[in-house]
């Protein structure tokens, strides 16, 4: 119990808060990092997810992708990346390393979700005239934005947690701290270090926990 | 004084055959380490979630419990989670293996228990009245029947292991990952290369194992198809 004491005691030390080291900094660095990497994945991978979906093909292309997704290591791209010219360009490694990871998650659950909308309803739709625009837009993103929103919930806790490896490679970020522990030799340090990540993290999915509890109060109140 | 070999070693080349048989027991050590490791790891992993998840079932009040921990656990960052194990395990391959069973208790429990509850009670029901005590139950009949449900977890939860492994190069038993952080650190091409495609193919080689070993004990799903 000593080493969390004196992590205890590394976290309440304001100087460690402060500087281009400090926790503030490393938090904004990684706030940015995973808010910008979730926007760009979210990007590439829901308009794609969302046309298959509405389209019923490429069932078998989301599921493989999401498989593959997993088994390739985060650091080994990372640091592919960083060999490659790519990897003069500051943050370029890591964001694309990142966004390699989030898609496969947000594709799943996106496809699966507008797979999932009842097929009734969409024949309802187009029989009373919709286009295949506004049945999309107006019926199967609807029923599907829980499904999706899992996703993005799910993509956004792991890149939280991903980003950390970014230091592995020399990137910035919370995991700084704790590979400066380790090269330090200082435990309570490294200790410090992942409670932040892990802090983060959970605090991330509690914002997601919040917001979808909130959202069909808000999304009522508006009618 | 002589000059360099022009080979693809000296060019650095990404696909450098020469790496291949110059280094080859590196890299066997490396995946022998990476396969040790994983192994190690997911066994373990079974052998504490399945009791945990035959106690959820069996006690309701302990579901909610046990699901929410294992939960919390697979959100700390995997970097995080060897740092927070550091202060028990120290530097060793047990802190990477802790750390990587920690982190399949989530996917194995939730697939072992939504296993264990699609057992249909009829099936139970029949059980009982052949006159089976709750253990033979449990052993012969509610668990070959969440063997489906339990692989598809188990599978997952064995190749995010083989990519977990890698991390654990910060402490220095991350199998091949050690060599891409010191190819990293080198600016070694064909080293990085090497060790992230044998990663992949480990995984996709365990996936693999793991379908068909699933194929082979469970003969009742094969239905009359075959």
């Amino acid at each position: 119990m000593n080493t969390l004491a004196e992590a205890w005691h590394w976290l309440t030390d304001p100087a460690h808060w402060t500087g281009d080291d400090g926790v503030w900094h490393r938090l904004a660095q990684h706030l940015v990092l995973t808010a910008v990497c979730l926007v760009v994945s979210c990007l590439i991978a829901l308009p794609v997810a969302l046309v298959l979906g509405h389209l019923g093909k490429g069932g078998a292309l989301a599921v493989n992708i999401s498989n593959v997704g997993r088994a390739v290591p985060t650091f080994a791209v990372l640091v592919l990346l960083l060999l490659t010219p790519l990897g003069r360009y500051g943050e370029g490694p890591t964001v694309v390393a990142l966004v390699l990871f989030a898609v496969p998650p947000l594709l799943t659950n996106a496809y699966v979700g507008m797979r999932e909308v009842d097929r009734s309803v969409v024949r309802a739709a187009r029989g009373m005239g919709m286009t295949g625009r506004q049945t999309l837009f107006r019926v199967e993103l609807p029923l599907a934005l829980p499904m999706v929103m899992n996703g993005v919930r799910i993509a956004a806790v792991q890149l939280v947690a991903t980003a950390t490896i970014a230091a592995l490679a020399g990137g910035g970020g919370l995991g700084r701290i704790i590979t400066a522990g380790f090269n330090l030799a200082s435990t309570p340090q490294v200790v410090a270090g992942a409670v932040l990540v892990a802090g983060f993290a959970l605090i991330v999915e509690g914002i997601f926990e919040t917001a979808e509890r909130l959202a069909p109060r808000l999304a009522r109140g508006r009618r | 004084m002589t000059a360099p070999p022009d080979d693809c070693l000296a060019r650095n080349e990404w696909i450098c055959g020469a790496y291949l048989s110059t280094r080859r027991q590196i890299l066997l050590d490396a995946v022998v380490q990476h396969l040790q490791l994983t192994v190690v790891a997911v066994l373990l992993g079974l052998v504490v979630a399945v009791p945990l998840a035959v106690l959820a079932r069996r006690w309701g009040w302990a579901a909610g419990p046990v699901l929410a921990v294992t939960t919390v656990l697979y959100t700390v960052p995997s970097l995080a989670m060897f740092s927070l194990l550091l202060p028990v395990y120290g530097l060793s391959a047990a802190l990477v293996v802790a750390g990587l069973v920690l982190y399949s208790l989530t996917l194995l429990v939730r697939n072992v228990l939504a296993g264990l509850r699609a057992v249909p009670e009829e099936t139970r029901q029949a059980a009982r009245g052949l006159g089976y005590g709750p253990v033979r139950l449990l052993l012969t009949v509610e668990l070959p029947l969440a063997v489906p449900a339990a692989m598809a977890g188990l599978r997952i939860a064995t190749v995010s292991a083989v990519s977990l492994v890698t991390v654990g190069a910060i402490v220095g038993f991350g199998g091949l990952g050690n060599l891409i952080y010191a190819g990293m650190n080198t600016y070694f091409k064909a080293q990085v290369l090497t060790a992230s495609v044998l990663c992949v193919v480990i995984a996709v080689a365990a996936d693999l194992l793991l379908l068909g070993l699933q194929w082979l004990i469970t003969p009742w799903t094969r239905g009359s198809r075959g």
